[in-house]
């Protein structure tokens, strides 16, 4: 059987490391295809946005169609009520049920609700509109804030049980058997040192909640305004702000992260 | 003594087991709700409700067809792109980049996944489409336009554009849990592999193999997004009810057709045959999610923080 | 590919224990390479050096690889072995920045230097590790992945291999029968025997052994052993071991390292029955390490 020399091998397996070659840089390229887009948004939204990101973004009402300048006052003040009555709702029941399953939660019961979160965490925002359109505003009559509220609650419960379990079960064990040795009953050993440890994280994962579900609200506050062009420049500021604060929360929750896993 | 005490401990758990047992609740509310609500259209229209390309509000004729439709070409066209880009990211981040950089640039890949999807769809409307419409879809019209997939006329916003968005919009769920699975198989195998005379690709190669349920996982997770997209899809797709073979031409997918129209529906059988559409749709999504989750969480060996991202 | 169905040459004399060999030349194992050996060396480290960045972790080993014979490398914990083992299919280059000296020859090639074909030299110097590590794939398949590396498209061609090279390792009746099933299902000893059958199928001139038994029960270790002096017909074997006794046992010729350093080598017999180093003496005698 005819042997390839050790070196510079010559026709059957220098094709495969040609092919090695080009498989891997077909994954450079992949990675560079994928970063881009995203890095096109970032930059659209800092340049388009940036300008009109003022202070009289937040305090003014909107201009009739056709002059310049204004805010969108109304459609913030909106958004914070909606966002307001869903985190009402949800950041106790999410909370509790957090709690439940980073402290409790080993059975079979507890593997059903977190598939049954991580499920719900899957239905589309209009389905949920769509619920909440049946529970609330037909019996109330009409649209109200309490709908939107309603639906944003469901769309923001599933994200504050899992990370809430995540945070409880980073506290250290440590605390726990602390409290316990001093002779706590359970249950003020969960309300009194565990939450507590675990606040910080528990409320920046909340407001993350709070603040993609902010992104779900805008459209719904942009109904009843037809004029284009305006919107135009508005809508990039909004964005903007929106997606300022999403990332400014989820960086602030990861170092959080980071920094109780290290304790 | 063995009565049934009433603890302190008792009474906390069981108010948490509560709290945790309203997640049944409200799955179970969004499933009557969206039952009840189209008990009218499905009484009037059957299964051919699920057939039908009719949508008239005016003599009360409608069909789902066309939506449907609409999501899965758009979801499919999504998947299309987003996977080869996806897995081949998370390849180079796993296998290729130099650990220090494969961390930055996934950290950064995942904060964008935290981005709105109505900036997806702002981009879309005001970037994306100006562009297709100048340059891309004439020059696709001119060259490619005997092809009836891109036969027509250069709208800008369309199928063609909602999957080129949707797909932006999935790839981070793909790299990033692919990526996780790539991880979480032992450096031994690709050892063995060069060490039987592998290419550094075939050896990779290995991995992805040992990867397989994860990535599937993934690629299914990302399809359950791709279905359920509302915000961005809507403001890009342009909203007919006609299917229509080309990708230049203007689609709606279920999502988009109730986000446009649910608020102007007059008549109780317009809105019941919407609501039946989200019904037709939650059913989709509950499935494949449910599916991919299950991969995932048992490929990843129980590791949950990659299919964290909702 | 013919000669995997070949009948193998030498397999009815087995040539058993290590201390029943004559050595051709006795005492000669003073001077490292060349001199001692009783057949032509088929790897031949001359002043290999290596570094990791700053950190040195070879200094100038000359060590022949005698062909067809067993060699063991022994030593304390860190002294090198396995990166000298690994020097001879460059799999050191996994771990950069790797920086090489000196020259290790194998078929008349120097395989340190740069613009050698990594992938042929690992087809041809085979190896087996640590820790059994078969792919998560059937059994055929995880023996018959080399071959397909290299082209193998045939089924019948396939089948024959695979068969082959499984009773090569000694491994083809205890799983002819269940050739589809997953290979991780196998005990740890079936699956290092599997993972030396996978290293076969390729047929090479060399086969690396790292600590091949040390994550092993003694019974699957003394299959292991049984299996390596068996093989040593046809190929030629390195194996590094922390089990003086199972160098002692298989090997014909035998390297001690200490810190990166060769102290000695010899004929397995010479280096067990009167070492002359002080070092070596030292350590056989278990004075430490």
């Amino acid at each position: 059987m005819s042997r390839p020399a050790l070196t510079r091998a010559a026709g059957h397996i220098n094709r495969r490391a040609i092919w090695s070659r080009i498989v891997i840089a077909a994954c450079y390229g992949a990675g560079a295809i994928v970063v881009l887009p995203l890095a096109l948004i970032v930059w659209h939204l800092l340049a388009k946005g940036l300008p009109a990101l003022s202070l009289s973004f937040f305090l003014d009402m909107p201009k009739p169609v056709g002059e310049p300048g204004g805010g969108m006052a109304n459609a913030i003040v909106g958004t914070l009520i909606l966002v307001g009555l869903g985190t009402l709702f949800a950041v106790p029941v999410g909370v509790g049920a957090g709690v439940y399953l980073a402290e409790f939660g080993r059975g079979r019961f507890s593997s059903l609700v977190r598939y049954t979160a991580d499920l719900l965490s899957g239905v589309p925002s209009i389905v949920v509109g769509v619920a909440a359109y049946g529970l609330v505003v037909l019996p109330m009559g009409g649209f109200s804030a309490l709908a939107g509220g309603v639906a944003l609650g469901i769309l923001m419960l599933p994200t504050i049980i899992r990370s809430t379990e995540e945070m409880v079960r980073l506290v250290p064990q440590s605390y726990r058997e602390a409290a316990l040795a001093l002779g706590a009953p359970r249950w003020k050993v969960t309300q009194q040192v565990v939450i507590p440890a675990a606040r910080a994280g528990i409320v920046t994962a909340s407001m993350l909640a709070v603040a993609r579900a902010a992104g779900e609200t805008a459209p719904l506050l942009f109904y009843g305004r037809t004029p284009y062009d305006d919107w135009n420049r508005q809508a990039w500021t909004g964005a903007l702000v929106l997606v300022m604060m999403v990332t400014g929360i989820s960086a602030v929750l990861r170092l959080t992260v980071r920094r109780v896993a290290q304790r | 003594m063995k009565a049934a005490r009433i603890t302190a401990d008792g009474l906390y758990r069981a108010a948490l087991g509560g709290a945790a047992a309203l997640v049944f609740v409200v799955v179970a509310l969004i499933v009557f709700e969206a039952a009840r609500g189209s008990g009218l259209s499905i009484r009037t229209f059957g299964l051919g409700f699920l057939t039908s390309t009719a949508w008239d509000p005016v003599s009360e004729k409608f069909g789902a067809l066309p939506y449907i439709y609409g999501t899965v070409v758009s979801s499919a066209l999504a998947l299309l792109l987003a996977v080869p880009l996806g897995i081949g990211s998370a390849v180079y981040l796993a296998e290729i980049a130099p650990r220090r950089v494969g961390a930055i640039v996934s950290f950064v890949i995942e904060l964008l996944a935290a981005i709105p999807s109505i900036v997806y769809g702002v981009w879309g409307f005001f970037v994306l489409a100006p562009w297709l419409r100048t340059a891309i879809e004439p020059w696709l019209i001119a060259h490619v336009g005997f092809v009836p997939l891109f036969r027509g006329y250069p709208f800008g916003i369309g199928m063609l554009n909602a999957a080129i968005v949707l797909s932006i919009m999935v790839v981070p769920t793909i790299v990033s849990i692919s990526r996780e699975v790539l991880l979480s198989t032992p450096r031994s195998l690709r050892e063995a592999a060069l060490a039987l005379g592998a290419t550094p690709a075939e050896a990779i190669g290995v991995a992805l193999d040992a990867a397989r349920p994860g990535i599937l996982g993934a690629v299914i997770l990302a399809l359950g997004r791709a279905l359920g997209e509302t915000m961005a899809v809507t403001m890009v797709i342009g909203n007919t009810n006609r299917i229509s073979a080309s990708l230049l031409d203007p689609a709606a997918t279920m999502a988009s057709i109730i986000a446009n129209e649910f608020t102007e529906a007059t008549t109780p059988l317009y809105i019941s045959s919407l609501i039946e559409i989200a019904l037709v749709l939650f059913a989709i999504t509950i499935v494949v999610n449910g599916a991919a989750r299950v991969l995932v969480y048992w490929a990843t060996g129980g590791r949950r923080s990659a299919a964290a991202l909702a | 590919m013919g000669t995997l169905t070949e009948p193998m040459a030498g397999d009815a004399e087995r040539r058993g224990h290590a201390f029943t060999q004559t050595a051709e030349t006795p005492g000669q194992a003073a001077d490292p390479p060349g001199p001692g050996l009783d057949s032509k060396p088929v790897i031949e480290a001359r002043d290999v050096c290596l570094s990791y960045g700053a950190h040195q972790v070879l200094h100038s080993i000359s060590l022949a690889i005698a062909e067809r014979r067993i060699a063991a490398i022994i030593g304390p914990s860190g002294c090198g072995k396995s990166t000298l083992l690994r020097c001879f299919n460059r799999m050191n280059d996994l771990y950069p920045p790797v920086r090489y000296s000196g020259s290790v020859m194998f078929e008349g090639t120097d395989i340190l230097r740069s613009g050698i074909d990594l992938v042929e030299l690992r087809r041809r110097v085979g190896m087996v590790f640590q820790r059994a590590n078969p792919f998560p794939m059937s059994i055929y398949q995880n023996v018959a992945y080399g071959l397909r590396l290299l082209g193998v498209r045939s089924k019948r061609e396939l089948e024959e291999a695979v068969e082959g090279a499984l009773k090569h390792a000694a491994l083809w009746n205890e799983v002819k029968d269940r050739l589809n099933r997953p290979a991780l299902g196998l005990s740890g000893g079936q699956q290092q025997r599997l993972c030396i059958a996978r290293a076969l199928a390729v047929n090479p001139e060399v086969l690396l052994l790292d600590e091949p038994a040390s994550a092993l029960d003694p019974t699957a270790t003394a299959k292991i052993e049984e299996l390596i002096l068996e093989i040593r017909s046809s190929i030629s074997i390195v194996i590094v071991t922390h089990n003086m006794q199972q160098a002692a046992r298989i090997s014909d010729r035998t390297a001690f390292l200490m810190l990166g350093k060769l102290v000695e080598e010899g004929p397995t017999r010479d280096i067990f029955t009167h070492p002359r180093e002080r070092l070596t003496e030292d350590y056989i005698t278990g004075r430490f390490g």
